[in-house]
């Protein structure tokens, strides 16, 4: 498969600003604080977002403490650890999925939720941007980061049941997500860009199949209007002309922080979760949403730096992994909130209000430190 | 190669294609990003304005205020057309999932007919989706307590509260005041559609029509911060709307309704006129009809079945009946003899038989007093007595020396063949002819048979009883031309226009004497067989003032030569109009009076009477005003 991965490195890595501090807690301060900004900035947008609702902001506030803390507790376990829990963690997400298939919770035409008994309702598919890397880094060092034909099928079918089951709830965007940031931890990894080109191939056959045969009729009126808005001006129409307004009548500075129209008086949908760029668009303009993709940007770059220090190819494999996930979910959702994709209706990550995409956002981050900062493993 | 159970940790090392393959990335990422600023940069800063301007005609809306319709008062106070807060039921269109449950709801509430439900479904299938249309008007107590019961079960049925215009005299000012009514999608092409935004009414009939633009007032506009459900949020700036000037008309409605009762159920007209002013203080035409249909009638239903009657109520014919003037012409005749010179009031003809015939003519003329046997003459007749006992021998002669061109200039400066009406746009203006217009109008040049037609009032020549009116308001001013007008004052002065040159050519000795002559139409009296003035017998013998006045009676049908006029041989539509005005009191009129009963025969036996009434009751009033 690769010319990059296999092969011992003697190199140690100690830097100042990571790694272990003694032999008890794992941490990195850059990734920390540029999250903590992020969080902080999007607590006062929110504040905004939410008419101004305190209680709205504390719920926000205890998850993302909630957040911080899976975010801590994650990156403490092993590398170890995860690897060998990796299948069962995949397995425990198809599981889920299928649970979503079953029984879950219809909002807005699409069926994501889980609402089990004791719990909040979650979105399992927000699991995938942790497991997902997992079995894909665990499979490939199962494979000795040595891969076949028959390797690439089984890629194909471990990535391809859960990400049907989020396409078919439907959830395009996340599936979409999971598609790329799936190729992108296989070319990070040094996969010959020949299997890419089969990879296309493959999709290009495919496509025309699934959508005649696997795909029922709401799929495709579904598809079809996704990308023909103007064929439901009150709903995604609606949508993309008043977050477009939004971001637009913000201007240079913004109209000031409580002072947007569009999201206070209900024109924008959806202002306080998937929509949340507009309101700041609008707010505070565009300084502070150019500052806050900087932000993002930061956060990739650190994250692909520690993946690139990892002292394995497993914890490469998976901080890419959890790494480019996190970033897909910020392009297409700016993208969709600025007009240039489809409304497909994720959140904006760490700033978006909800539980489940905090949460599984930070714990992605627990687990990208854990697996690229560890280093007594190297040391067996 | 075998499956790892336990993890065995496979080092990293960096190659060359990694290196590659995350720098890749890293430019990708960042190209991204920047492609995401470059979208901020184009709406934020590039269609900044554009957007800027859509989020505000997002927010904010304005709405229009329609200003309360100006009053309308008559000349003591009395309101003739007022606002009035009407609630209704009414559904938003879009709120309508299904019309017969709508209307099984609605009939639950109030009752409502087959033809309410007709017209309805005919408005709300005309209407847009956000407009309110309104069910049933003038909902009682009794209906809205039961609306506030149900209000739970027939969610979409609303109660809205109205401004209607209401006329509280109803059918007694109709055809004065006129109407409004509500606007349609043709009305909106001709009124100003900004002003016009959010009324509901304009005014089409009478003084609501003349004076739309004093009474409609100037829209008021109102913004307001709406959500996105259209709900108004808060209130950015008021400008007020400016209410409709009120104006106050010279109309008397009791006078209006002493003239309305004097007609009775009879088909016809009074006008009266304050001389001084020319303002009109009665307009009475009948039949009338009540405006107020025009306001609540919810469709045009009732206008048709008025529209359709044969008795005509809509139409005016107090400013639009045209009627032959009959005798009333006599006396302006008369004056215009007096004014050519070709008469003069020691001139005498002989009536020996109450006939006339023009030199070399077959034709025989006669006199209203004709009969048979030949015994119909009047005797010597000069101008005077031929004005009190309207003698048509002496206007026969007349007839055979004026020169019509003359004579029909003298008339003009009367207002015959003109509207001479400062504020009655509609009035009509009857007809004077002369030899161009018999010319235009039948192809035929004039004849000297035409100018006998035209000396008892019979020909070509018509007039409107306000026209009628008119000439008694120039006799009462000694030839003043003083124009009628309905309006009295407004909040801000209109100025309606200047009055006509007075009439020209006549001495004040011969008007003098002329007045004379028409005071002894009503007063001469206890002289004899063919010695009292016509109308004393009917009016004249106990008349507590002196009053001046002329009659006519216009036949609507050729009588055969050698035959009488036998009113009982005729059907009701062919007998004679009844006419008459005059004014009073003689030395300082006051008032001036015409009336036409349509079919109403004799003038004086039948006309004479109701403008006598009218005279009483306003010379009654203003006596008793000024002793106060």
């Amino acid at each position: 498969m690769n010319e990059g991965l296999g092969g011992r490195s003697a190199r140690a890595h100690h830097h100042f600003f990571s790694g272990s501090y003694g032999q008890t807690f794992k941490f990195d301060i850059v990734l920390i604080t540029l999250t903590m900004l992020l969080l902080g900035f999007g607590l006062i947008v929110l504040y905004s977002a939410l008419g101004q609702s305190w209680s709205g902001l504390l719920n926000q506030a205890i998850r993302l403490c909630l957040g911080l803390g899976c975010l801590m507790l994650a990156s403490q376990l092993r590398v170890s650890t995860y690897y060998r829990w990796a299948p069962t963690v995949y397995a425990g997400t198809i599981m889920l999925l299928f649970a979503v298939a079953v029984f879950g919770v219809s909002n807005k035409g699409s069926q994501r939720w889980l609402d089990l008994p004791g719990l909040p309702s979650f979105q399992p598919s927000e699991f995938l941007k942790i497991s997902l890397p997992l079995i894909v880094g665990w499979y490939i060092t199962t494979r000795n980061f040595k891969l076949k034909f028959f390797d690439y099928l089984a890629l194909i079918l471990i990535v391809g049941l859960p990400t049907g089951l989020v396409f078919l709830q439907p959830d395009y965007g996340t599936a979409l997500i999971l598609l790329i940031g799936v190729a992108a931890m296989l070319f990070l990894c040094g996969v010959r860009l020949r299997w890419f080109g089969a990879g296309l191939v493959l999709v290009a056959i495919s496509a025309p199949i699934i959508w005649n045969f696997v795909f029922r009729d709401y799929h495709r009126r579904r598809i079809i209007t996704l990308f023909n808005p103007e064929r439901d001006p009150l709903g995604a129409g609606w949508n993309i002309i008043q977050s477009k307004t939004a971001v637009g009548s913000g201007g240079l500075s913004g109209k000031g922080l409580f002072e947007g129209t569009q999201s206070h008086l209900d024109f924008l949908p959806e202002g306080h979760t998937d929509f949340i760029i507009a309101v700041i668009g609008e707010e505070l303009g565009f300084v502070w949403c150019v500052a806050l993709l900087c932000c993002y940007l930061l956060i990739f770059s650190r994250l692909m730096y520690l993946s690139t220090t990892a002292t394995n190819g497993f914890g490469y494999v998976v901080g890419t992994g959890i790494t480019v996930i996190f970033f897909g979910y910020v392009l297409v959702n700016v993208a969709m909130v600025l007009g240039l994709l489809p409304v497909v209706g994720l959140p904006l990550p760490l700033v978006s209000y909800g539980g489940s995409s905090a949460i599984t956002t930070m714990a992605a981050f627990g687990v990208a430190l854990a697996v690229c900062t560890h280093k007594q493993d190297l040391e067996k | 190669m075998s499956t790892k159970r336990a993890y065995d940790p496979v080092p990293l090392r960096l190659s060359k294609t990694i290196v590659y393959r995350a720098s890749t990335a890293a430019v990708v990422a960042s190209f991204f990003i920047l492609l995401l600023v470059a979208r901020l940069f184009q709406l934020q800063i590039v269609e900044h304005e554009r957007y800027a301007t859509q989020a505000t005609d997002n927010r904010l809306t304005a709405q229009t205020i329609p200003p309360p319709r100006g009053l309308i008062f008559d000349r003591n106070g009395n309101i003739l057309a007022t606002n009035q807060i009407v609630p209704s039921l009414a559904v938003i269109k879009e709120n309508v999932d299904d019309i017969d449950t709508l209307l099984t709801n609605v009939r639950a509430l109030v009752d409502f007919s087959a033809a309410e439900e007709i017209s309805f479904r005919n408005r709300l299938e005309n209407a847009q989706s956000d407009d309110r249309v309104i069910i049933k008007r003038h909902l009682n107590d009794e209906q809205l307590a039961i609306e506030a019961v149900n209000r739970h079960r027939f969610g979409n049925i609303l109660v809205i509260t109205e401004i209607l215009r209401e006329y509280p005299y109803k059918a007694l000012a109709s055809h004065v005041v006129g109407s409004v009514r509500q606007i349609t999608i043709e009305d909106l092409q001709q009124l100003d559609p900004v002003r016009y935004r959010g009324s509901k009414f304009v005014g089409r009939r009478g003084v609501e029509n003349y004076y739309e633009d004093l009474l409609h007032g100037e829209i008021g506009l109102r913004q307001v911060e709406v959500n996105a459900s259209g709900r108004i949020m808060s209130e950015i700036s008021v400008e007020p709307a400016t209410r409709g000037q009120t104006i106050t008309l010279h109309l008397d409605i009791e006078l209006q309704r002493v003239a309305d009762k004097a007609l009775g159920d009879r088909r016809g007209a009074v006008v009266a006129i304050d001389p001084k002013s020319g303002g009109v203080l009665a307009l009475v035409s009948k039949p009338s009809y009540d405006p107020n249909v025009f306001v609540t009638g919810l469709e045009g239903r009732e206008y048709d079945n008025l529209s359709a009657r044969a008795d005509a109520p809509l139409f005016n014919r107090a400013t639009q009946g045209k009627y032959p003037p009959g005798s009333t012409i006599k006396p302006v005749l008369g004056m215009a003899g007096l004014a050519t010179g070709i008469i003069d009031w020691e001139l005498e003809f002989d009536d020996p038989k109450g006939e006339f015939q023009l030199p070399g003519s077959d034709k025989v003329w006669r006199d209203w007093n004709w009969s048979k046997n030949g015994i119909g003459g009047q005797g010597q007749v000069d101008l005077f007595r031929s004005i009190y006992r309207s003698s048509n021998i002496y206007f026969f002669h007349l007839g055979a020396v004026l020169d019509i061109e003359t004579f029909a200039a003298f008339l003009g400066q009367w207002g015959y063949g003109r509207n001479t009406s400062l504020d009655i746009l509609d009035a009509d203006p009857g007809i004077l002819p002369n030899s161009d217009w018999k010319q235009n109008n039948t192809g035929d040049s004039w004849y000297p048979g035409d100018n006998m037609n035209l000396v008892i009032g019979q020909g070509f020549t018509l007039v409107t009883p306000l026209q009628l009116a008119t000439i008694a308001t120039i006799f009462a001013n000694r030839g003043e031309f003083v124009r009628p007008r309905l309006l009295q004052s407004s909040e801000q002065p209109v100025d309606l226009g200047p009055n006509f040159p007075p009439v020209l050519g006549v001495s004040e000795s011969d008007w003098e004497r002329m007045i004379e002559a028409l005071t002894a139409v009503v007063h001469r009296g206890h002289k004899g067989y063919l010695q009292n003035g016509l109308a004393w017998f009917h009016i004249g013998m106990d008349i507590p003032y002196q009053m001046a006045g002329k009659s006519g009676t216009a036949q609507v049908v050729a009588i055969p030569e050698g035959e009488e006029y036998d009113e009982e041989l005729l059907p009701e539509d062919q007998r004679k109009h009844a006419l008459f005005f005059g004014f009073a009191p003689v030395h300082d009129p006051v008032i001036a009076v015409a009336t036409v009963i349509e079919n109403g025969g004799g003038g004086s036996e039948f006309a004479a009477p109701v403008v006598r009434q009218v005279i009483d009751s306003y010379l009654a009033n203003v006596v008793a005003t000024n002793d106060e």
